[in-house]
C-alpha cells in the first residue's frame, strides 16, 4: 500500500433519489502523488470531487482527507484543501489581484505573508502585468489560469481541479501542467484531477476510471496498458468504458431524478 | 466570530455593487420618480393629511421602499451568485456559514442603508426640514430597518432555486408589501379591510417609525414602532441565519 496517504476512501456512494450518482468507490491517493480521475459524462467525478471538497454529503461510506472526516470534520478539511471547480467561479467584477486578495483572507493566510504570495502565484501563472485589470476582459485562458493561481494561493495540502484544461489550447494546457508539476515537487502537494485529455491522463503518477458511478481501474498508466493490451490510453479508456456516449443516460439520470425529487417534494 | 473574513466579504459586496453602476442609478431613478412625479404630480388631487403635503406625506415611504428594494435585491444576489458560481468558492472555504450570512446581511444592509441615505438628501425638494437631530434619528430607524429587509431578502433567496425567479419576486413580494402598507396611502383613507391587511404589514410600522421622526406624523405611537421593527429585524434575522445555514 502507500506510504502516506493523505486521501481515503471507503464505499463512498451519493445516490439522487434511486440513481447512485456514485456507487461505493474505494481508493487511497498518496502524499504528494499526481492522481487522475477520468471517466465518460455524468460517470460521477464531479460529484466525487463535490463529496471529497465538503460541498455534498455522502450517501453511504468514509472519506478522509490527511486523517480528516470529510463529513464530521468538513471544517478542518477545507483548511488542508484548494479547489477549482468545473464551471468558473471567479468574481468578473474584481480585478486578479482582488480576488487573489479576498481568497487570502478568507483563507486565513496571514497578513504579512499576503502580498508576497499574491505575487508570488500571479508570477507562477504569468499574470503578473494583468493583475489589477478587471477579471471580466480576461480570455477563457487567463481565467482559468487565475483560478489555478487561486487555488494554489494558500499552499493547500491537497489540490482538486475538475477538468482544469477544459477548452484550452495546447500552449496553456501545458502550462498549467507545468506550474502544477513544479508545485508537487516543490511542497509536495498532493493533486487530484479530472480530466477528458488522456495525454494528460498519461502525466499522472497514476489514473483512476470511473464509469457509471463505479471505479473500474486504478493504477499507474503503465499498468493500466499492460492490463489491458493496449498501447494508448485512449485505448485502456475506451476498451474499459465502452464505446457508446453516455449523452442519454446522462439525461435520462437527471430526468428521472428530477422527476423523483419532485414526487417527494410534491407530496 | 472570524472578523477579517465577514469584512473581506462586506467590502467586497460593496465594491462589486458600487462598480454596477446600472443598478445603482436605476434604483435611485425609480425612487426619485416616484417621490417627485407621485407627489407632486398627485398633489393637487388629494386633500391634506394632517396638515402635510403629499409629498412630505410619502418621503418615508419612498425611503422605505429604497429600503426594501435595495435590501431584498442585495441578498437574492446571493441565489446568483450560488447559480453563477462565486458562491462555491465562499462554501468550501473554512469559515463557518454563520460569518457569510453575518457578511451578506451587513452588506445588504449598508448598501440599502446608503441608498436610503441619498433619498434622505432629496428632502428640501419635497418640503422636509432636516436637522442634525432628525438626521441623526432617520439613519438610526433606517439601519434598523435596512437589516429587517435584507433578512426578508435572504430568506426568500433560501427558497428560491434560479435567479430567474427575481422579477417574481419584485411582483408578489416587494409591490404588494410597499402598496399595503401606509408608505403612500394614509390610513384614513381605505376601508377597513384593506388596513387590516396593513396590520399585518412589517413595512407599516418601519415607515410609521421614519415618519414620525422626519415630518411629526403618525398612525402609531413612536416606541411602539420601534419595538416591533427592531423585534421583526431580530426575528428575519435570525430566520435568515437559520436557512442560510441550511439550505444554501
Ligand atoms: N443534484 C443532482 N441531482 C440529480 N442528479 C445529479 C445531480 N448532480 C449530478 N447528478 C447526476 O449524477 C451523475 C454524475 O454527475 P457528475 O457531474 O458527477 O458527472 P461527471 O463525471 O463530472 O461528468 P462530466 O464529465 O460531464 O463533468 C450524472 O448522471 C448527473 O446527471
Ligand atoms: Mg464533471
Amino acid at each position: 500500500m502507500l506510504q502516506n496517504p493523505v486521501i481515503e476512501v471507503n464505499g463512498l456512494t451519493k445516490r439522487y433519489g434511486d440513481f447512485s450518482a456514485v456507487d461505493g468507490i474505494d481508493f487511497t491517493v498518496g502524499s504528494g502523488e499526481f492522481f487522475g480521475f477520468v471517466g465518460p459524462n455524468g460517470a460521477g467525478k464531479t460529484t466525487t470531487i463535490s463529496m471529497l471538497c465538503t460541498l455534498a454529503k455522502p450517501t453511504a461510506g468514509t472519506a478522509t482527507i490527511a486523517g480528516f472526516d470529510v463529513a464530521a470534520q468538513s471544517d478542518q478539511v477545507r483548511r488542508q484543501i484548494g479547489v477549482v471547480f468545473q464551471e468558473a467561479t471567479l468574481d468578473n467584477r474584481l480585478t486578479a489581484r482582488e480576488n487573489l486578495a479576498f481568497h487570502a483572507a478568507v483563507y486565513h493566510v496571514p497578513r504579512a505573508e499576503r502580498d508576497a504570495r499574491l505575487a508570488d502565484v500571479l508570477d507562477l501563472v504569468e499574470l503578473t502585468r494583468f493583475a489589477d485589470d478587471i477579471v471580466d476582459n480576461f480570455s477563457g485562458g487567463m481565467r482559468r489560469r487565475l483560478e489555478v493561481a487561486r487555488g494554489l494561493l494558500h499552499s493547500p495540502k491537497v489540490l482538486f481541479l475538475d477538468e482544469p484544461t477544459l477548452g484550452l489550447d495546447p500552449q496553456t494546457r501545458n502550462r498549467i501542467w507545468e506550474y502544477l508539476r513544479r508545485l508537487a515537487d516543490r511542497d509536495d502537494m498532493t493533486v487530484f484531477m479530472t480530466t477528458h485529455y488522456m495525454d494528460e491522463a498519461e502525466n499522472c503518477d497514476r489514473v483512476a476510471v470511473i464509469d457509471r458511478g463505479a471505479l473500474v481501474a486504478v493504477d499507474t498508466p503503465a499498468a493500466l496498458k499492460r492490463q489491458t493490451g493496449e498501447t494508448t490510453l485512449d485505448g485502456v479508456f475506451l476498451k474499459l468504458t465502452g464505446q457508446a456516449i453516455r449523452d442519454e443516460d446522462v439525461l435520462t439520470n437527471k430526468h428521472m431524478s428530477r422527476i423523483a425529487a419532485k414526487a417527494k417534494g410534491g407530496r | 466570530m472570524d472578523l477579517d473574513a465577514i469584512y473581506m466579504i462586506w467590502r467586497r459586496d460593496l465594491v462589486v455593487n458600487w462598480r454596477d453602476k446600472g443598478q445603482l442609478i436605476g434604483s435611485l431613478v425609480r425612487s426619485i420618480l416616484w417621490l417627485v412625479v407621485l407627489g407632486l404630480g398627485l398633489r393637487a388631487a388629494f386633500r391634506s393629511v394632517g396638515g402635510v403635503t403629499f409629498s412630505q406625506y410619502i418621503f418615508a415611504g419612498i425611503i422605505g421602499m429604497t429600503l426594501l428594494f435595495a435590501g431584498v435585491q442585495s441578498a437574492i444576489s446571493i441565489v446568483w451568485e450560488r447559480e453563477f458560481g462565486f458562491l462555491r468558492e465562499l462554501l468550501v472555504a473554512p469559515i463557518p456559514r454563520g460569518a457569510i450570512t453575518t457578511a451578506k446581511m451587513l452588506s445588504g444592509a449598508t448598501w440599502a442603508l446608503l441608498q436610503g441615505v441619498i433619498v434622505l438628501a432629496l428632502a428640501p425638494i419635497v418640503g422636509v426640514s432636516l436637522t442634525p437631530l432628525i438626521v441623526a434619528e432617520a439613519i438610526g430607524v433606517m439601519a434598523i430597518m435596512a437589516i429587517m429587509m435584507t433578512s426578508i431578502g435572504i430568506v426568500i433567496a433560501s427558497r428560491i432555486k434560479s435567479f430567474q425567479g427575481f422579477g417574481v419576486i419584485v411582483n408578489v413580494v416587494l409591490m404588494p408589501m410597499f402598496f399595503l402598507s401606509t408608505a403612500i396611502f394614509p390610513m384614513p383613507w381605505l376601508p377597513e379591510w384593506l388596513r387590516t391587511i396593513m396590520m399585518f404589514n412589517p413595512l407599516t410600522y418601519a415607515v410609521d417609525a421614519l415618519r414620525t421622526v422626519t415630518i411629526g406624523l403618525y398612525d402609531f405611537p413612536f416606541w411602539f414602532d420601534l419595538g416591533l421593527t427592531v423585534g421583526l429585524a431580530i426575528l428575519f434575522g435570525v430566520l435568515a441565519r437559520v436557512l442560510f445555514v441550511k439550505e444554501i
